[in-house]
């Protein structure tokens, strides 16, 4: 695997300033660190992708299909018969600019095809070739170039440099959406055997075993049921959990980097210690264990074929509704697609939370509810007894999620959370540019949190990274926060880089440390085994005072 | 040549070639051609252009409500949104409609523009870090060019109908409200001309601009900014017959064309290039105008979780079904105690 740089040697290298050759005569540089390796066919054939079989970045010849540019062409054809955002994207962009410096690949790796409009010119260019007149009489000056195999590997190496984050969409002033353009792109690569591993092999996983770790659900009931045990040991509260079991009022729905790997796995002991703490009757269910959408990342179609589980296990175990855990895409998908892939969803009701009573009018159709909504509702109506000393520790700083900030509008009620489970003072905004619906991506989301392309990720992260530093430095702020699962995943790596003294934590996590049961243990460390402070004996009083 | 320079140079040369086509047509008489015949013919490929790329939109359905949401979502009645919350992020049609509105006469997305910029800092251990602040000259010239326009398309009614319109008078009025020269100045035709001016200025001197401009976005500003400068010359230097060019309009317009006889060839340049730019409207990215109305990431209501989209072309598709899944895992899942449907 190629060295990273370190941020040292990377950040002096960074220029926004575009080369001399114009865009058409410049290939990509598939330098190792930058990319992501092709998909083994092992897994395209798990789920009947077309064309698989080994393949090589660096081997000049990409193994595509005999009549590949027909499959392609076709495939741009069917898109923009279905897809009317596709068409008007294509042809509105007026070229101004403004989308520039607002994507965080651009200002990581000063790429200017990281620019969404270049990025977008990648497809556009082909497609005013092959489908506009003026392209197709006029070539290169009408802004046309023939489709030809440099054309797609480039089109393999920037599609993949975008996490579909849509920060570039909010500031159009038309609204084009680079998400959609790198999906329907994805999906054209997709046709002609061209995927990324990481995200192919956790969408055979998730297909197949029911999450993307590949975990059969034994190996699911093992390693949630020790995260219940972990709850005990440090609570003295048992937290027990049921599997596929019919009946319960609520199906919970979390995404799979909160049972399998740190920091996450402190999250989903917050999930359990909540439900515990409100006696919400609740299941799992080990064959819908993955929230998190990774079919997306490839097309609209597996998206759609992954996402099936959720409500077919509902159904199934004759649940009321369905409660969410805290993932991005998944959130994404489960709103902007869910009930019009399935829909109308007759066999769930209209969520009503069985503690509050609060109906979720918001949620009447997809009767799904974010955790976050969920919790903020308990809070507001005083059913959760709350301690935020025992966060005293963290300072902390939120990480809206591109998806849960600019595809559905969570804003207020992690916050909201965040403010009742921690002491006043404890929480920090960063700069306001780089929050909310402004927010920067994590800079790996969208399958390329692969390994190999480490370099790509810590430069796409840098903006992110940058803002943390920020707080980091003026308010000594020590856990950046988030309600997303993928950002769970990347961002340790990231800041390690960049800010190595934050740690990144779920919101549910901070719940669960917060929470106050009539008959637990006395506590001395929160849910990581970090000493709290001001609680029991190894406290001194000169300590406190740091 | 560069590639700058050639999507440059040739827009720059399709303008001044559109000049010269026109001047010299008119030295060789053919004033019924570009006063006639050229007019009606670039109104009905406006038209027809316009409507037929409108059509050619709307044939491809909206698969799914894919607004992007800029504000809180309408979630739990207590969290409180403010006004430009509940318009960032439209729970309803008025909303939606206050949206689009803003989009589409205050160039909403625009406003909320920023500058990144890679600033040297030494406290960093990098070295470096990104600063970023509010940046509105893109927006303030974008607005200052459309109102300008739209201003003098305006005016220009008064060619076209006999009386003049009342509010094309007071228009005209506003609009010449500075009178340090004789006749009247038109701020919109000053406007106009500085904004286009800096739209291309921008555009060739912002390296990373530059690097993405096709000659399809020159020609536009050039054209534009050729039109605007014949407007002002004829107007201010090179007198015109303006009774004339009523005439022609009114004929024009009344569809009972006349050839007044004293029409200058500054004249006949500016209403040409004016011509092509209809024209040629519907076949470019000036059609970024009707689009903005269609696009799905600003024209839906935020209301997926509680109204359902319907998807015309929505169609079943193969996934592991729990039958399926349980066959594979079912020992397992009864070893584990592990509720199953069947037993073996």
């Amino acid at each position: 695997m190629a060295k990273t740089p370190t941020p040292a040697e990377l950040l002096p290298g960074l220029s926004y300033k575009p080369p001399e050759k114009g865009w058409m005569d410049v290939k990509p540089d598939f330098r190792p660190g930058t990319y992501c390796n092709p998909a083994s066919p092992k897994w395209m054939d798990w789920i009947s992708y077309p064309y698989a079989q080994p393949r090589s970045i660096p081997d000049d010849n990409w193994g595509l299909p005999q009549d590949w540019k027909e499959i392609v062409l076709q495939g741009m054809e069917d898109r923009l018969e279905r897809f009317r955002s596709l068409k008007v994207f294509f042809d509105i962009c007026v070229r101004c600019g403004a989308c520039a410096d607002k994507c965080h690949f651009f200002l990581g790796t000063g790429d200017p095809k990281n620019m969404p409009v270049l990025r977008a010119e990648l497809l556009r260019s082909v497609y005013r070739r092959y489908f506009k007149t003026i392209g197709r009489a006029l070539g290169e000056i009408a802004g046309a170039r023939d489709l030809t195999e440099d054309v797609i590997k480039e089109w393999f190496f920037y599609l993949y440099q975008c996490t579909i984050c849509r920060r570039c969409s909010l500031f159009c002033p038309y609204g084009i959406d680079m998400a959609e353009m790198t999906l329907l792109g994805r999906e054209l690569l997709a046709s002609v055997g061209l995927n990324i591993d990481w995200a192919m092999a956790s969408v055979a996983q998730c297909y197949d075993k029911g999450s993307h770790i590949g975990a059969p659900p034994q190996a699911f009931k093992d390693m949630i049921d020790f995260l219940a045990e972990e709850n005990e040991r440090i609570t003295g509260i048992t937290t027990p959990v049921s599997y596929n079991r019919k009946g319960a009022e609520v199906l919970f729905v979390m995404p799979s980097g909160d049972y399998f790997a740190d920091p996450g796995t402190f999250t989903m002991m917050g999930y359990l210690l909540l439900f515990e703490h409100i006696g919400l009757d609740y299941t799992l269910s080990t064959y819908a264990a993955e929230g998190g959408n990774f079919g997306w990342f490839i097309s609209h179609e597996m998206g759609k074929r992954l996402n099936a589980k959720i409500y077919a296990e509902a159904k199934r175990l004759g649940v009321k509704w369905i409660l969410g855990g805290e993932c991005g895409h998944m959130w994404r998908v489960c709103n902007q697609y869910m009930s019009t892939w399935w829909g109308p969803v007759d066999f769930l009701e209209k969520p009503v939370s069985p503690i509050t009573g609060t109906r979720f009018e918001n949620a009447a159709v997809h009767k799904m509810v974010h955790i976050s909504e969920f919790t903020a509702d308990l809070i507001h109506h005083g059913k959760l007894n709350l301690d935020p000393q025992r966060n005293a520790h963290i300072k902390l700083t939120f990480h809206d999620s591109c998806n849960t900030a600019r595809g559905m509008g969570i804003l207020e009620e992690p916050r909201y959370i965040i403010n009742n489970v921690l002491p006043e003072g404890n929480f920090v905004e960063m700069p306001p540019n780089t929050i909310r619906e402004k927010a920067f991506c994590c800079g790996s989301s969208s399958g390329i949190n692969a390994n190999e392309n480490m370099e790509l990720r810590m430069q796409g992260g840098f903006p992110r990274a940058n803002a943390v530093r920020f707080v980091a430095d003026k308010y000594g702020v020590n856990h950046l926060g988030c309600i997303c699962a993928l950002d769970r995943a990347t961002l340790p790596t990231l800041l390690q880089y960049w800010v190595p003294e934050v740690e990144v934590t779920g919101i549910t996590e901070l719940v669960g440390n917060a929470l106050i049961f009539p008959d637990e243990m006395e506590r001395t460390t929160d849910l990581r085994d970090r000493d709290l402070v001001g609680f029991g004996e190894a406290e001194e009083a000169g300590e406190e005072e740091e | 040549m560069d590639f700058f320079k050639r999507h440059f140079f040739v827009a720059l040369s399709a303008v001044l070639g559109l000049i010269i086509i026109a001047y010299v047509g008119v030295q060789g008489n053919l004033q019924l051609l570009f006063g006639v015949v050229v007019p009606y013919l670039a109104a009905l490929i406006f038209v027809e252009g316009l409507i037929y790329r409108v059509i050619q939109w709307a044939r491809s359905p909206v698969p799914f409500r894919i607004p992007t949401t800029g504000g809180q979502g309408r979630t739990l009645p207590w969290i409180k949104r403010d006004l430009g919350e509940k318009l960032d992020n439209p729970a309803d049609t008025p909303h939606l409609i206050g949206r689009m509105a803003l989009e589409v006469f205050a160039f909403r997305s625009l406003f909320r523009n920023l500058r990144t910029e890679l600033v040297k800092d030494p406290d960093n251990p990098e070295g470096a870090r990104l600063i970023h602040w509010s940046y509105k000259w893109l927006w303030i010239g974008a607005i200052a060019f459309h109102y300008a326009f739209l201003v003098v398309i305006l005016r220009h009614l008064r060619f076209f109908t006999e009386p003049t319109m009342g509010f094309v008078l007071m228009l005209d009025h506003v609009d010449g409200f500075f009178q340090f020269f004789t006749p009247a100045v038109y701020l919109s035709g000053v406007v106009l001309v500085a904004a286009v001016g800096y739209l291309l200025f921008r555009r060739i001197t912002n390296p990373a601009v530059r690097y993405i401009s096709l000659a399809a976005d020159y020609f536009p500003l050039l054209l534009i900014l050729g039109i605007g400068l014949t407007g002002i010359l004829m107007r201010y230097f090179f007198k015109t017959d303006i009774v004339a060019v009523k005439e022609l309009a009114i004929g024009l317009a009344t569809l009972h064309p006349k050839l007044p006889a004293n029409l200058s060839a500054l004249f006949y340049v500016h209403l040409f290039l004016v011509c092509v730019l209809f024209a040629y409207f519907p076949f470019s990215k000036l059609m970024h105008a009707p689009g903005v109305f269609m696009s799905p990431t600003r024209n839906l209501t935020c209301n997926n979780r509680w109204v359902m989209h319907v998807n015309p072309w929505n169609y079943p598709v193969k996934f592991h079904s729990y039958a399926e899944y349980e066959d594979k895992f079912r020992d397992a899942m009864i070893e584990a105690g592990i509720p199953v449907e069947k037993e073996q």
